[in-house]
């Protein structure tokens, strides 16, 4: 059954290439993953299908809502923002509160600082995680080390910071890249992404009332695709918490963001082909990260496969791997895996061949089991 | 709503031909004609390009070919990215050709250019075909940078590019002018960016660098009213930007008219060149579409501002109309050259619809000259893809 596979899984990519060729190819768009709607979260009160942006926007109208000290700004925010997370703020708290900036994400980043240290809710968004790097000197430098370096007398808690990031199906080089692990490597930032409509809403209130600078990647494919039922009061999820998504025994698959979703389905096909059970984690929060969950996991199964889109070199995965085995090395049945991007720029037209797609990470399933 | 340097332009559109017409015996046109340019507006600038512009019969052609030439250029990448055979991002140059063509045709050789992710236009210009622009876009191996960089990145000699990263261009651009000067050459570099990236510091940097070491820079902002969607007055202190660079000098200019553009900057290299360092010029334009594609362009601004530039400003029809009046070119003619150029351009669609895709091999080739373990690691360090180098760049 195995080696049916195998071939199966070697003459797919050729196929995907043949098809490529021919002149009936169809434009379509296409997600290199289906969406794993979250359950509906235990918490009482009402919920609503909402999808990401819109679970995003109510989190922000609860925000503004219930601090009157608080503002959102970025590029184009007053109108919607490119992503419509925004929509109708300004129309509603009025353009004190929720203006747009000049392209600018220094000064972006810094002025959102200046308002942080003296008490106000700075909710800035940066329009593609990829434009973050003009910010990356006043996030690392100014607003990660404010409290350390006043002695406690400022902080910088009051600042977070919403970017989109991730594969979209044609961002090409500078709107598909996800920045994470650069941050990652910051003591005194919080970092997080939501695999969902529900995650989204919960982490960016958690974020806005978090006592340090957080900054929350926003996965851009899911804003429309990820539809949950989403609690219409004011909720958190803890910072720094992983979930298990789904329960196994055998391999321990670790993502987040819209990797989950990937790895959802790798599970799935595991199980079918393979009938083995896979336990999915959704990471949820970068920096911090859940490390006991995730050792608990990898010493019931023995096996861990991390998969994230951002190149392997460096990449958050090696966090992961490199913990796990300095934790579990006893439980360990085969070295942790890591699927991931190419450690080369995320390409424009080979965006399908660089992810860590569901046919990788069940090839990696396959060798891990082998192992 | 409407930017009110966009009202006062539009206030003053009504163009004076000036009637010096020289006749050729043989013929019925003028072999050339003289024009006025709506006044610059300088700063710490004790003069400035003349308002008096004169185009021959010849120049005119050309000039008007590319004008149209992009013009059709960027209605068919609308219409390609329509049909989803264009993907991802896409940034159309329609209204502001008068920008470009202007500066090429002022250009020497040795001059070099860089801008943003309104590239197609410029590409073209520096010498890629049309069938090069279309392929980048629609991803084949025939584009310019093998389908690689799709929209916002296109290349040529002496053209670094189509840039993603907003006012991200700009210290290339003061690099590239200094290489220029260092390597002797003569040469200028143009460095444009919009009103929305004037606004990146970086840029204020490299003004600072530029003039400090005397760089032979031509920063060129391309003033369209809108950085994505806000206006230039809500997001800019200063709209002048042709004096924003505070000690380096500037100029103003109608950047609807490719012969003022033209004149100013002939003026600017000339200001480069002669060891003044670097100069400002800020071309007053419009642009017809939104902001990229995902952008009705609406929702920031009127129908009728768009329809108003379109009939009051627009730089091909104004251009088309002066060298008619001034009889430079029959209706005729004119006629024939849109018919060539519109059969070209669509031809070069259908022959970009129809090149192959590069192989999956490239997909890690070109990331390094040579890759120190030959290979670039994929899931695991042990199952690498093979690295390849294609051939040397441009400038090696």
């Amino acid at each position: 059954m195995l080696s049916k596979l195998r071939t199966r899984l070697r003459s797919a990519g050729k196929k995907l290439l043949l098809s490529r060729n021919s002149n009936q190819r169809k434009h379509v768009r296409s997600a290199h993953f289906t969406y794993f709607p979250s359950e509906r979260p235990n918490t009482i009160g009402e919920t609503q299908k909402l999808n990401m942006y819109q679970a995003i926007n109510h989190a922000l109208t609860l925000a503004l809502e219930n601090d009157p000290r608080s503002v959102i700004f970025g590029e184009d925010v007053a109108f919607g923002g490119v992503f419509r997370c925004t929509m109708d703020l300004k129309k509603r708290f009025g353009a004190n509160r929720v203006f747009n900036t000049p392209l600018c994400e220094q000064g972006i980043a810094g002025f959102g600082i200046g308002l942080a240290n003296v008490g106000i809710s700075a909710i800035a968004e940066i329009q593609f995680a990829d434009y973050i790097f003009p910010a990356f000197d006043q996030l690392v430098n100014e607003a990660a080390k404010v409290r350390y370096r006043s002695g406690g007398t400022f902080d910088c808690g009051k600042l977070t910071v919403r970017a989109p990031c991730g594969a979209v199906g044609h961002g090409g080089l500078y709107h598909s890249q996800s920045p994470e692990a650069y941050f990652a490597h910051t003591p005194g930032l919080k970092i997080v992404v939501p695999r969902g409509a529900m995650h989204a809403k919960g982490l960016l209130l958690s974020c806005i009332d978090e006592p340090d600078p957080c900054i929350i990647f926003e996965p851009k494919i899911l804003y429309r695709t990820a539809v949950d039922e989403v609690p219409l009061a004011h909720y958190k999820i803890e910072i720094g918490k992983a979930e298990v998504v789904r329960k196994g025994n055998t391999v321990t698959l670790v993502g987040w963001g819209t990797q989950v979703h990937v790895l959802l389905e790798v599970a799935d096909l595991v199980q079918e082909k393979l009938n083995v059970s896979c336990e999915v984690i959704d990471l949820i929060s970068i920096l911090p990260w859940d490390a006991e969950l995730v050792c608990k996991s990898a010493r019931k199964t023995g096996r861990v496969i991390i998969a994230h889109e951002a190149p392997m070199t460096n990449g958050f995965g090696a966090e992961i791997a490199a913990t796990v085995q300095a934790e579990c090395f006893l439980y360990l049945e085969a070295p942790v895996q890591r699927v991931t991007g190419w450690d080369c720029p995320f390409p424009h037209i080979f965006e399908q061949f660089y992810l860590p797609d569901k046919w990788r990470c069940f090839a990696a399933v396959r060798d891990i089991l082998k192992y | 709503m409407i930017p009110s340097c966009i009202r006062n332009v539009a206030a003053q559109s009504s163009r004076r031909n000036m009637a010096s017409f020289f006749f050729s015996k043989k013929s019925n046109y003028a072999t050339e004609a003289s024009f006025e340019t709506k006044p610059y507006r300088l700063h710490k600038l004790n003069h400035g390009p003349s308002t008096q512009v004169t185009v021959t019969r010849d120049d005119a052609i050309e000039l008007f070919k590319k004008l149209h030439t992009i013009r059709r250029i960027e209605t068919a990448a609308g219409n390609l990215y329509k049909e989803k055979i264009i993907r991802g991002f896409c940034h159309l140059y329609s209204g502001q050709e008068a920008c470009a063509v202007g500066m090429k045709a002022a250009m020497r050789p040795q001059d070099a250019v860089i801008t943003a992710y309104r590239a197609h236009g410029w590409t073209y210009l520096m010498g890629i075909e049309p069938f090069g622009v279309f392929a980048e876009l629609t991803g084949r191996q025939g584009g310019n940078a093998k389908g690689k960089g799709g929209s916002m990145h296109m290349y040529a000699k002496n053209f670094y590019g189509g840039n993603g990263i907003v006012g991200a261009q700009v210290p290339l651009g003061v690099g590239i002018a200094f290489a220029q000067k260092y390597i002797n050459n003569g040469g200028v570099c143009l460095a444009l960016y919009g009103d929305g990236a004037a606004n990146q510091g970086q840029v204020f940097e490299v003004y600072n660098m530029a003039k400090l070491w005397d760089v032979p820079c031509i920063f060129v902002c391309e003033n369209n009213g809108y950085g994505m969607g806000t206006s230039v007055e809500r997001a800019a202190a200063s709209t002048d930007y042709y004096t924003r660079g505070d000690y380096v000098p500037g100029i103003w200019i109608d950047g609807m008219d490719v012969l003022a553009v033209r004149e100013a900057t002939k003026f600017a290299i000339e200001h480069c060149t002669s060891g003044k360092g670097p100069i400002i010029m800020e071309t007053m334009t419009y642009r017809y579409s939104g902001h990229s594609m995902s952008d009705p362009g609406t929702s920031y601004r009127t129908r009728e501002e768009v329809q108003e530039v379109r009939q009051t400003r627009d730089p091909l029809t104004s251009f088309k109309e002066r060298i008619l009046n001034a009889n430079l070119v029959t209706a005729d003619e004119i006629k024939t050259i849109e018919g060539e150029i519109r059969k070209s351009v669509d031809d070069a669609v259908k022959a970009a619809k129809n090149d192959k895709e590069i192989p999956l091999s490239e997909l890690t080739a070109d990331i390094y000259t040579t890759c120190l373990e030959n290979e670039i690691r994929n899931t695991t360090p042990f199952n690498p893809l093979s690295h390849a180098r294609l051939g040397p760049a441009v400038n090696a």
